[in-house]
């Protein structure tokens, strides 16, 4: 625990660390602040579409005249650009920072990466002018017209390629657990994407087939692109912020591994109770329910981290918000293995209680962890420190508290729902109005969820243009003592 | 753990047993399927076509399925929604599988046989309200027009008095709409046991 009386550390070989740090900071800044800016861009985009299309849900004649802004295109415009311009844009960002760092390789080429970024934000803007121009595929996940994809998979091969040079220059020796995920994950997002674009878009297969690969897709990108880029981050930043190693090597690696088997076959219990055989449903059914093997495996290694340390989540940014989210991934994970079961999908499927839980996933899990990512990198990135712990503060509470009402609100309410679908004596219009009180609350979550995004966004444009403050000492909400800091 | 070229084959291999599984088995099988069909089967009219692009641009979807579950597992058949379960082999002469997820509005997989008046979808897109009041389903005015001096044979009168009629884009996502019958016809891979 007190590092700097070990005996076994060499102070010379401390110092030999901070400057390399130093070098791979500074050769990561440039690229990965323009797609970490470009994801911010994307996320202030992507709120105004969410909270457009909340309000429409309950104010149906809300800015219903332009057909740019109708409900069935604001929606999915909202879904792509927080999938591919925000969490997919920020994702590269984390992820080639944190593996530059793990592989101890500074970044090269910086400037294919800022044309990767051009591309990136080309795509997602030709993808967004698509669907609100009325070009929607309507395939979830998978809405931006055909135009869109070439950019975006040329963007993310040089990300690959990025990550694979990193890979090869890393020192001899062990690879560590958040390597293993960042690397996998930056092969597995282009397959998966290029075969849905093939096989739905550019030579699209027989009907009846769409809706597995689909989901297939849509699921993974989770799974096995957000999920793992994700986790390496907190493998990365818990350690790193509590100054104690991973608690278990082994847990790792079981993590790793289950995860990469069953979630690749989890897609299909978005099919329940659908058009389709039953052994296609039922594969994914155990497929979900075992994702409890690398959830619990990864909780107990995060959560055994911590244990002793919570005192650090009092003054730390960065740990506030990636705690919340390790914590968030345990439970939207364990709700989602349990989603899965036939007997509950029965209810919640075609509800609100889906889309609840995919915003606990998308935001509670992922974003959260990005942000707590970003508050740790950037003051590494541009050697100063952020401008305001308020601002920080008012970011973690406004988007906790959130996701957690938005949450709350919207799974009773689709629960309510479901189980009225099921009852054929109530009228489907009496349904509705049900629903109504909890999509109003949903609006006011996302309130909530855009002043939060609104600190975050003052917070990264003050720390990028705003006066430099010479201080030596890090944003922090308050000064570590002994009691919280035993490091 | 040091290799990264046997890590890399490790994440090959999970990916590839899922595509193998999920993606490829579905297609071929599908595929297979839909090739074994009279190509007269697939010859959808052009404003079918069409109007299965204004559902996809417009993004029903989000609020409609097209499917009908088996009873002992959904109330849509007691709630009129089709007579029979649908299976694969019903969205075959489709080009995009349009299945939906969300059930914010009703199913439509047969709102072609439970609601066959053009009338009524046309005043029920350009107001829900007119037609179903508590509706939360965005008013499609947008697919409307003043009603020219020589207005069309579907032109159509609103309670204020004014004279509408629907664009092309209106008529074509009707003509979608009226044609979708999918419970239709009894299929062997529909059958269901009756209820215990």
């Amino acid at each position: 625990m007190t590092d700097s009386t070990d005996s076994s550390i060499d102070p010379a070989a401390i110092e030999r660390s901070r400057r390399e740090r130093i070098v791979i900071d500074a050769s990561a800044r440039g690229p990965i602040i323009h797609w970490l800016a470009s994801a911010i861009f994307w996320l202030l985009l992507g709120t105004l579409l969410a909270l457009g299309a909340s309000v429409k849900l309950h104010d149906p004649e809300f800015l219903a005249n332009n057909p740019w802004l109708t409900f069935g295109r604001v929606r999915p415009a909202h879904l792509n650009t927080m999938v591919y311009g925000w969490a997919s844009g920020a994702c590269v960002g984390v992820g080639l920072w944190i593996m530059s760092r793990l592989c101890r390789a500074p970044l090269r080429h910086g400037w294919s990466l800022h044309i990767a970024a051009v591309f990136w934000n080309i795509g997602n803007a030709v993808g967004t002018w698509g669907i609100l121009s009325g070009g929607s595929l309507s395939m979830e996940w998978l809405e931006y017209p055909a135009g869109a994809a070439p950019w975006l998979l040329a963007a993310f091969a040089v990300a690959t390629w990025q990550g694979v040079d990193m890979i090869r220059r890393r020192p001899p020796g062990h690879i560590y657990v958040s390597q293993w995920y960042l690397f996998a994950s930056l092969f597995w997002f282009p397959m998966l994407y290029a075969t849905a674009q093939v096989l739905l878009v550019w030579k699209p297969v027989a009907a009846p087939a769409q809706p597995p690969i689909n989901w297939w897709y849509a699921h993974n990108v989770l799974g096995l692109w957000f999920t793992p880029v994700c986790l390496a981050a907190a493998y990365y930043l818990i350690p790193k912020v509590i100054g104690k190693p991973i608690h278990s090597y082994f847990l790792s690696m079981i993590g790793f591994w289950s995860l990469a088997f069953f979630y690749a076959w989890n897609g299909m219990h978005h099919l329940i109770g659908g058009p389709y055989p039953a052994w296609l449903i039922s594969v994914s059914v155990a497929a979900s329910v075992m994702m409890l093997v690398p959830v619990i495996t990864v909780a107990v290694n995060h959560h055994f981290t911590m244990i002793g340390n919570f005192g650090a989540l009092r003054w730390s940014p960065t740990l506030r918000f990636v705690v919340f989210a390790a914590m968030s991934y345990t439970v939207v994970s364990v709700q989602g293995s349990l989603t899965a079961v036939r007997a509950v999908n029965r209810i919640t499927h075609f509800t609100h209680y889906t889309v609840a839980h995919a915003h606990l996933g998308m935001y509670a899990f992922v974003t959260m962890m990005l942000f707590g990512a970003i508050y740790y990198m950037m003051p590494r990135l541009l050697d100063r420190e952020w401008p305001s712990a308020a601002l920080i503060r008012v970011h973690f509470w406004c988007s906790a508290v959130g996701v957690l009402f938005y949450w709350g609100a919207l799974s009773y309410g689709g629960l309510e729902q479901g189980l009225n679908l099921q009852n054929p004596n109530m009228p489907f219009m009496d349904i509705i109005a049900r629903t109504l009180p909890y999509l109003r609350m949903r609006t006011w979550a996302g309130v909530l969820m855009t002043v939060g995004h609104l600190a975050f966004a003052t917070s990264f444009l003050l720390m990028l243009f705003g006066k430099v403050r010479v201080v030596s000492t890090p944003t922090l909400f308050i000064r570590p003592t002994a009691k919280t800091n035993p490091a | 753990m040091n290799k990264a070229s046997i890590l890399f084959i490790g994440f090959l291999i999970t990916l590839a047993t899922s595509w193998i599984g999920l993606v490829l088995l579905p297609a071929s099988h599908y595929n297979t399927q839909a090739a074994q069909l009279p190509t007269a089967f697939f010859t959808n009219q052009e404003i079918i076509a069409r109007g299965q692009q204004v559902y996809q641009a417009n993004g029903c979807i989000y609020c409609h399925s097209q499917q009908v579950g088996t009873r002992h597992f959904r109330s849509d058949q007691e709630r009129g929604w089709g007579n029979r379960r649908t299976v694969s082999t019903d969205y075959l002469r489709d080009t995009v599988a349009l299945l939906g997820t969300m059930r914010t509005g009703p199913d439509l997989a047969n709102i072609g046989i439970r609601n066959p008046s053009p009338q009524w979808h046309y005043l029920h897109l350009y107001d829900p309200q007119l037609t179903s009041p508590g509706s939360i389903m965005p008013p499609l005015r947008f697919l409307f027009e003043p009603a020219k001096e020589n207005p069309s044979a579907d032109a159509f009168t609103l309670p204020d008095g004014r004279r509408i009629e629907p664009t092309d884009d209106a008529r074509a996502l009707v003509a979608y709409l009226l044609s979708l019958k999918r419970s239709q016809g009894e299929l062997p891979e529909a059958f269901e046991p009756p209820p215990k």
